[in-house]
């Protein structure tokens, strides 16, 4: 029970990282944009929040910085996506390449330096609850931020008049233009959501997770939260069972290193990449669900007529 | 003040030439400007980045090593972006490329004949398009995304080659170095010139160009690749095969980065090694764009990005500045790229809330 309870504990810091990415990102591509800059925005996140957080003794300011490091970044992406029209796709690798070639150079006098780790906190009552207390109630903020973010995003998509707005957008950009709504204002929050999103998440990798700064720390995390979002159908409940999935195969490899078993470490590592390959081809098959969710302007610059 | 896009009634010629050159010298002027803030003197610090390659004997032979598999990758990524086939995993391929062609020296080191090195070409090039296969038949199987499987596999390629070089491939006489044994004489790409290390690689990459340059200008598969990628409705209506056009780009695509991984092992390295990639096949989708996904265009991004890689090096050594710093450039000018590229589409207008005022770009 003890070890189970521990391994759990691992699994739900190993997932939460995944489920922040991948929530932000599918608020962006609800509203019509694909940003692939989510594992450059994230790994800006982790180098921000740990050197603040090395510099300032306090993690909780590295948070702040490493939410406004993807920020900063989400908004490059979107002056050039939304208000040059630029090739989404192009555009979003560029956002990595220069997220990860940025991350390297502004980390490179922290590598090998201790972090400040993110200390949970217990929240009382509930922690004391057997097996679902330590698992749940014993992490650390941002743990608690990623349950607060997911339930708020299905609620806001599809509970407010706001969400349905956003949706339309994402829907058809043409009619809602037609409206009168401001299809580029809304992108840019969304797509700056998804920025704070993306660097909060690298903030969980680089403070809680294994709080030091590794270059490429992130290690593809930003786009197995790109597949999540694909593997949820567009759902924001749906990505909590692929991000906990994930982070379970991430820390059953782990496991399985340690345990040694004569499985070569690199095919174990390789598990979680394979894994999102899998999920997707799973997910794809069937092309009428796959239709039916996805956003239809999806990935469509969107300039208005005057 | 803002900025609005006002679509122009056709295509600037004269920005679809000058806007590769106009993102360059932005660039430089916020390469400047970033040496300035770190306490450089932007003018030495430039030279050293880009004029300073090219100054040497030696050095142009660094840099046609490092360039070719540039342009090999972007040759073929620059056909597969403009059939709308987005293959991010050449680096995977790349990776493939070398380990399937290293086959012959090491697996049978005691074959020594001059067929080892051709078939090792072809080995690295099958080696490459095979592994570009998986996500091409994911896509028109399944219609999986394409960006995600093939980046996914890079990560798997680069996984494996470290477990070959670590595990079964490693030099039995290495001293447990994780590195696979010397290639012997028969399996080395040779030298082209005697003045220095450039190798045949260098040729290869010229002759992809060449060849891809006629394809797409003079051949009907040319033809399909543009109306595939601009037009895939019209395609489909001219009888043209989306699924057929997705496993051609990148089945060759595939193959022109593993012919760029075996050369580089085979020519530059000479043995495996747990990293024979320094980010190439990523750099690569910077050089396509630059090219404006033309092959000739490839050729000369390609060679300004080996000059990026060259001059950071250098830097490193005068300067002692990170290495680092090269990848920020080289991200920085695919930005810059994609910014100027609106351009040639649209006319940049700075609106006030009043009325339209001054227009840029009136070409």
């Amino acid at each position: 029970m003890e070890l189970a309870v521990a391994v759990i504990i691992t699994i739900v810091t190993a997932a939460t990282p995944l489920l922040i990415a991948a929530t932000g990102e599918l608020v962006v591509e609800r509203s019509g944009v694909l940003n692939l800059g989510v594992e450059g925005m994230m790994v800006i996140g982790a180098v921000v929040a740990f050197a603040i957080a090395h510099g300032t003794g306090s993690p909780y300011m590295g948070i702040i910085g490493g939410i406004a490091a993807g920020v900063f970044l989400s908004l490059l992406f979107g002056f050039l996506t939304l208000t040059l029209a630029t090739n989404q796709v192009a555009t979003g690798l560029a956002l990595t390449l220069l997220g990860l070639g940025l991350s390297g150079a502004i980390g490179e006098p922290y590598v090998g330096l201790p972090g400040t780790k993110l200390q949970p906190i217990e929240i009382p009552l509930l922690a004391d609850i057997p097996f679902f207390g330590p698992v749940f109630f014993k992490q650390d903020i941002i743990v608690y931020v990623s349950f607060a973010l997911v339930a708020g995003v299905a609620w806001f998509l599809f509970r407010t008049r706001s969400g349905l707005t956003l949706r339309s957008v994402g829907d058809s950009q043409t009619s809602a233009h037609t409206l009168g709504i401001p299809v580029i204002r809304i992108r840019y929050l969304a797509v700056m959501f998804g920025g704070a999103c993306a660097g909060l998440a690298g903030a969980q990798l680089s403070l809680a997770y294994t709080p030091q700064w590794v270059e490429n720390m992130t290690a593809g995390r930003g786009w197995i939260a790109l597949a999540l979002v694909v593997f949820a159908s567009w759902r924001p409940l749906r990505v909590i069972a692929g991000a906990y999935l994930f982070g379970a195969v991430t820390i059953g490899q782990l496991h399985a290193q340690a345990l040694g078993f004569g499985i070569p470490s690199q095919l174990l590592s390789s598990l979680p990449y394979l894994a999102t390959i899998a999920v997707l081809v799973i997910i794809s098959r069937d092309r009428r669900l796959t239709l039916v969710n996805t956003p239809a302007s999806l990935g469509k610059p969107f300039v208005p007529d005057r | 003040m803002r900025l609005e896009l006002e679509k122009r009634s056709e295509h600037s010629t004269f920005y679809s030439i000058a806007s590769p050159f106009i993102a360059i010298g932005l660039t430089l002027v916020f390469g400047a400007i970033l040496f300035a803030v770190i306490g450089e003197d932007p003018a030495e610090a430039l030279y050293i980045y880009f004029v300073s390659p090219l100054t040497s004997t030696w050095s142009l032979h660094e840099l046609a090593v490092k360039s070719a598999p540039l342009i090999l990758i972007g040759a073929g990524l620059s056909l597969c972006f403009l059939s709308s086939n987005w293959n991010i995993g050449a680096e995977g391929q790349f990776v493939m490329g070398a380990v399937v062609g290293s086959m012959m020296p090491i697996v049978f080191p005691d074959v020594q004949n001059s067929l080892v090195l051709p078939l090792m070409i072809i080995m690295g090039m099958a080696g490459g398009a095979a592994y570009a296969f998986i996500p091409a038949f994911l896509k028109t199987r399944f219609g999986t995304n394409e960006i995600l499987t093939s980046l996914m596999l890079v990560y798997v390629a680069q996984l494996f080659l470290d477990w070959l070089v670590r595990g079964p491939w490693r030099n039995p006489e290495g001293f447990n170095f994780p590195e696979s044994r010397a290639f012997h004489e028969y399996a080395i790409l040779p030298e082209v010139l005697e003045s220095g290390r450039a190798h045949y690689g260098a040729v290869f990459a010229i002759l992809a160009v060449l060849g891809l340059a006629i394809l797409l200008s003079k051949t009907l598969k040319g033809f399909e690749i543009q109306v595939t990628g601009q037009a895939p409705r019209a395609g489909r209506f001219g009888g043209f095969s989306t699924a057929k056009m997705t496993f051609f780009a990148f089945l060759l695509s595939g193959a022109l980065a593993g012919l760029a991984g075996v050369s580089e092992v085979s020519g530059a390295v000479q043995q495996l090694r747990p990293v024979v990639s320094p980010g190439y096949g990523f750099t690569a989708i910077i050089v396509a764009f630059l090219g404006r996904l033309n092959p000739i265009g490839v050729l000369f991004a390609g060679i300004l990005l080996g000059i990026s890689y060259l001059g950071g090096e250098e830097a490193q050594i005068v300067l002692g500045l990170s290495d680092k710093i090269t990848r920020v450039f080289q991200g920085m000018l695919l930005f810059f790229v994609l910014a100027c590229d609106t351009l040639i589409l649209y006319r940049i207008r700075l609106v006030s809330k009043r009325a339209p005022s001054l227009a840029m770009g009136e070409n």
